[in-house]
């Protein structure tokens, strides 16, 4: 019988100890976790994307924590056990055992790879069940949901009695969001207000530098680049306020570059909408024709002189609206 | 040193420590009055409404900058104009704005800013005629646009014709040159600093207009410093 046998069998039986230790603790925090915080992990339940990525930190936080605990447990329970200053202790302890244990060494690479394995796969799928799970999927997207095609919304309309996707398009400038409604003659407006219960398409894009859309509890971020239409879906699910940041660096008001959103019902919605579209009408006019991207003037449109009566912009093509690449 | 010297000196760097770090945080998160203020709040009995002058400028004339366009507020208490772009206000006060614009115009980026938003009325005034929307490709274009992004407020200010013989050069400019001048009103909200600036990418020779004078605080952009009265 070799030392480390008879050290075995004078040893009491760690791994059940630490097991027993450890099991009960991960069970119950990974059930008060789930029942108690889970409901209320950011970003919330606004939407689905919101939903889908408050269940995706939820499960990664059910698993991650029973392996925190494991190491917890086993550092409390080592330093009390192994400790070199414990009475009776031989110092140094361990012998071959301690330098490598062939057992434990597969057991926790084995654990930790199918770990890592699931967590690979399971965020793939939620990606594309999501339709991109709220993220900028650029101009052409992998993942849209049902009847968000290029050509069923060119020509789509919306109203709170159908299922059509409403598209919105951001624009990001130096230093603001705003928002155009192409179902609702193209108005735009500072205020980015949807209807609850109906997927949304955001066309994400930006008049100068790069911007980075981020609706906070919408659980949408993407990016808002000049010349690119960076589309992102989400589904609506109730009413509630959400917040607006820009996440790129973008300046010196890019601190200052956030506002505040709203989901309201599809009556609200449709009367916002058609109230705002009215109201608006002499401005929209004067807007550019809706396109996916615009192409400013590098200069700013500032700094010519014009004549009276005869202002013309610098190039037909170097003005924001004026040319409509195909998207 | 002794034991017990040793761990009353440990002690104290410890608590010397921990009070730079609380000093710091709370300096941080206290919200602070920007030095340089032009203060509007004495300038009218408390609930009074303010009367806020400013002017822009092609070309500031002077300083560091002295070809770079410019926002100049007049002081409520001297009259003079003062290159300075955080203004004190009285908050939910009505602040009654004149802009007197004597710079050239061009078309809009985004003509999204050619329509006054979150003024009293929804309106402004163009010298003297109402007006809510400006195209800003027709006559001589928008020079500048008056926003604080916060509280929804976007006012479009007319430029003045570029082949003018009277283009004011140097600031302070007064009427004797080309000029519009545009007024409008809007309520200040409650306390807190509220970042203005010009939507007009009129920062000329940098990327997409809005380097040099856009980004440099006291030209293009500033804060409100609204406080209780």
């Amino acid at each position: 019988m070799t030392m480390n046998s008879e050290n075995n069998n004078k040893d009491p039986r760690h791994l059940r100890r630490i097991l027993a230790i450890w099991l009960p603790l991960a069970a119950v925090g990974d059930l008060l976790f789930w029942f108690l915080v889970g409901p209320h992990v950011p970003p919330g339940d606004l939407t689905s994307t919101a939903s889908s990525n408050q269940f995706d930190f939820n499960i990664l936080f059910v698993i991650a924590l029973p392996v925190m605990i494991g190491v917890w447990v086993f550092l409390g329970y080592s330093i009390r056990t192994w400790s070199a200053k414990r009475v009776g202790v031989a110092e140094p302890k361990g012998g071959s055992a301690a330098r490598s244990n062939l057992r434990a060494q597969v057991w926790w690479i084995t654990l930790t790879t199918v770990i890592v394995l699931f967590l690979a796969g399971f965020g793939t799928v939620e990606l594309v069940i999501g339709n991109g799970s709220g993220g900028g999927e650029g101009p052409n997207p992998a993942w849209a949901p049902t009847g968000a095609t290029a050509a069923e919304l060119a020509s789509a309309t919306w109203s709170p009695t159908d299922n059509h996707v409403l598209p919105v398009q951001v624009i990001g400038q130096q230093w603001q969001f705003t928002y155009r409604y192409p179902t609702f003659g193209g108005f735009e407006s500072s205020q980015l207000i949807l209807p609850a219960g109906t997927d949304i398409e955001f066309n994400v894009t930006s008049l100068d530098v790069i911007h980075s859309f981020w609706a906070y509890q919408l659980s949408v971020k993407a990016d808002a680049n000049p010349g690119v239409n960076n589309i992102a879906y989400t589904k609506t699910t109730k009413t509630g306020n959400f917040t607006v940041r820009c996440s790129e660096l973008c300046g010196i008001w890019h601190g200052a570059m956030y506002n505040y959103g709203k989901v309201v019902s599809k009556s609200a919605f449709e009367s916002w909408a058609t109230s705002t579209e009215a109201a608006n009408a002499a401005n929209t006019a004067n807007l550019a024709p809706y396109a996916f991207t615009y192409t400013p003037d590098a200069n700013g449109a500032a700094g010519g002189y014009y004549e009276d009566g005869t202002v013309t912009p610098y190039s037909t093509v170097e003005v924001y609206g004026a040319k409509q690449p195909a998207s | 040193m002794s034991k017990g010297g040793r761990l009353a000196s440990s002690i104290g760097l410890i608590l010397v420590a921990f009070g730079l770090v609380v000093v710091a945080v709370a300096t941080l998160l206290t919200p602070g009055t920007p030095g340089g203020v032009v203060d509007f709040t004495k300038a009218q009995p408390a609930g009074q409404p303010v009367n806020l002058t400013v002017q822009t400028v092609g070309a500031i004339g002077y300083g560091p900058h002295p070809t770079w366009v410019s926002y100049l507020v007049k002081s409520p208490s001297t009259g003079k104009w003062i290159h300075d772009t955080t203004w004190q206000l009285p908050a939910h006060t009505l602040i009654h704005v004149t802009v007197m614009q004597y710079d050239s115009g061009s078309p809009l980026r985004n003509q999204e800013w050619g329509q006054v938003q979150g003024t009293q009325g929804g309106t402004a005034t163009l010298n003297g005629k109402s007006f809510s929307v400006y195209n800003s490709y027709t006559g001589n274009g928008v020079g500048h646009t008056f926003a604080v992004p916060a509280i929804g407020l976007s006012v479009p200010l007319v430029g003045v014709s570029g082949s003018a013989t009277n283009i004011c050069g140097e600031a302070p400019c007064t009427p004797k040159f080309a000029h519009n001048k545009i007024t409008f009103s809007f309520t200040t909200p409650g306390t807190g600093e509220y970042n203005w600036q010009c939507f007009v990418p009129c920062g000329l020779g940098w990327l997409y207009g809005n380097g040099g004078p856009m980004s440099t605080q006291n030209f293009m952009g500033g804060f409100l410093d609204v406080v209780q009265s």
